[in-house]
């Protein structure tokens, strides 16, 4: 326990020094709802059924953080790692090779929570933030999302040949889904094609369930995004578990 | 006897490569134990089975009477190593590498001793990515040594270090054998070997084509001197060869060396004479000649047939 608790710790301290991955995670989120929050202000809308713009706003924007983590940082990290010989070098201690990736899940799991905590601290303190859901939910949620994206994350750590192309890859992947999944911007301000082709998208589910469960929604309608998320994580675990190399 | 190493008969392919061939040897508690040869002779191959990140097609491997595959998780807090590619996060400084690898052991040297030992402890601070060449070496051993184990593993250490950095790096090995561990090395470098170990493997294409102690090895080989020198142009060694007490020829480039003569062959004196003699009467232009005692390299030249040299200017 020892040594999983000092190599975690380690992981974030490295997590903070690495300036995109920390940007990324916890600044740009805040960056993105002031920006927004200042043009458009929270005041209920009807739009979004009463709700406003800073309200809707931080379950999506949680989503993109999720995204961030799961596609770009966990996937760089991990094929970074094994490119420069930095798992060979852990799995020569007696560490056991299953605690190494899982302090690698807890590590991106714990900074986008506070990614998440920040916008949550930020639209309280700010934008006197609307918030009618139950915390387990919204919890229980966070958690599937996460899990689900990081699945996907050692999907590409494990057939991507480095951490450039894993680079490239998650980008590719990572911003048309961010504009179209509504997690960058919301859902209903595009046109219905576009939103017809986000029902494909990962990400969309994860915004939908997030901004459902945020605003006091039953998780009986959402059983679709339940569903596609644990089928994501079974698909990803399974095939990185088949695809994972060390070296 | 008391081997804490034995390999019986190891084989390990790669597709159609060959990476090693039928390898048997035993390494002795407390020795410092060398595998030379040039890149790709099968070193990395070996150590990587020993230290049971490899699995070899077939052979026998045993460390400390276990098996490294199988008794991995038994092996694992015994062994010190350092890998030839091997790496530690840009970022992480110095101190939270060696404290964090710290933790991953039940029993540990005291990494403040370690790093003051090591002269590293001004750089305690310093991320790694900002450490010289020779300082991430001594971060790895450092790393290697942690858990006081009774072995320990260097593959290719010095490789791309300077001269001073590298024999920095040979009394540090010394030392740790003073403390009674056994070492267990590779090189490229002739001349590592030859000063640093105990017993010397010599490794060429998959095989082990020598096995003894640099002393024993520079004796078995019954030659007294090595001339060389550099040439220009066309050149041809017969005249060389035919000469008496001249045992081999060989030119790499521009360098040319001739090794002779035979201990106890019929030529009293040292050849040079008579190779000068027999460049100027062939109107060869040559210049930088010079003669020297034999040493590991040329074993390995008169084992195999060719050279190692070229690596050493890297």
């Amino acid at each position: 326990m020892r040594a999983f608790l000092k190599y975690t710790w380690v992981e974030i301290k490295l997590f903070l020094r690495e300036p995109m991955g920390a940007f990324f995670t916890l600044v740009f989120p805040l960056v993105m709802l002031f920006l927004f929050g200042t043009i458009y202000g929270n005041e209920p809308d009807a739009m979004f059924n009463g709700y406003g713009t800073v309200d809707i706003s931080i379950p999506a924007y949680t989503a993109m953080i999720i995204s961030t983590t799961g596609i770009m940082a966990l996937s760089i990290t991990m094929s970074a790692y094994r490119e420069k010989g930095i798992l060979r070098r852990l799995r020569l201690s007696p560490l056991q090779p299953h605690v190494i990736l899982a302090g690698q899940v807890v590590v991106i799991f714990m900074m986008t929570l506070a990614g998440m905590l920040l916008l949550i601290l930020a639209g309280k303190l700010v934008y006197d933030l609307r918030f009618d859901g139950r915390v387990l939910d919204v919890a229980l949620a966070f958690l599937l999302g996460s899990v689900s994206f990081f699945s996907l994350g050692f999907v590409l750590a494990s057939v991507m040949p480095n951490a450039r192309t894993a680079q490239v890859v998650g980008m590719v992947i990572f911003y048309p889904m961010l504009f179209l999944s509504g997690a960058g911007m919301p859902l209903e301000i595009l046109p219905e094609s576009i939103r017809n082709f986000s029902k494909y998208l990962p990400l969309t589910h994860v915004v939908t369930m997030l901004r459902g469960l945020w605003i006091g929604e039953s998780w009986s309608l959402h059983t679709t995004e339940i569903w596609v998320l644990l089928g994501m994580t079974l698909a990803g675990v399974v095939i990185s578990s088949l695809t994972f190399r060390w070296e | 006897m008391s081997s804490i190493i034995t390999v019986g008969g190891i084989a390990k392919t790669y597709g159609e490569t060959i990476a090693v061939n039928d390898l048997s040897f035993s390494v002795e508690e407390g020795e410092i134990f060398g595998m030379v040869g040039p890149n790709g002779a099968g070193k990395t191959t070996t150590i990587e089975c020993i230290e049971g990140l490899r699995q070899a097609d077939r052979g026998e491997i045993q460390v400390m009477g276990l098996d490294p595959i199988r008794q991995e998780r038994q092996l694992r807090p015994l062994l010190g190593i350092q890998l030839q590619q091997a790496h530690l996060p840009d970022n992480i400084k110095v101190w939270e590498a060696l404290d964090m690898y710290a933790s991953f052991y039940d029993n540990t040297l005291d990494w403040e001793d370690l790093l003051e030992e090591l002269g590293l402890m001004d750089k305690r601070g310093t991320t790694f990515r900002k450490l010289s060449g020779g300082q991430k070496q001594h971060l790895f051993i450092a790393l290697a040594l942690l858990n006081d184990p009774r072995l320990v593993f260097l593959d290719e250490l010095t490789t791309g270090l300077d001269p001073h950095a590298r024999h920095n790096i040979w009394d540090l090995v010394q030392e740790v054998r003073q403390r009674g561990k056994t070492v267990f090395l590779t090189t490229h470098y002739m001349e590592e070997a030859e000063n640093l170990c105990d017993r010397v493997a010599i490794l060429d294409q998959g095989k082990i084509v020598a096995l003894d102690t640099p002393a024993n090895l520079i004796r078995d080989l019954k030659i007294s001197e090595r001339i060389s020198f550099q040439v220009k142009g066309e050149w041809k060694s017969g005249a060389l060869e035919d000469l008496p007490g001249v045992k081999h020829v060989q030119r790499q480039g521009d360098k040319v060396v001739v090794l002779g003569p035979a201990n106890g062959a019929q030529v009293s004196a040292s050849i040079v004479t008579g190779v000068v003699n027999a460049l100027a009467e062939a109107g060869t232009q040559f210049s930088d000649l010079r003669t020297e005692y034999p040493d590991l390299e040329d074993v390995f030249l008169t084992l195999t047939g060719h050279q190692m040299r070229p690596e050493r200017s890297e």
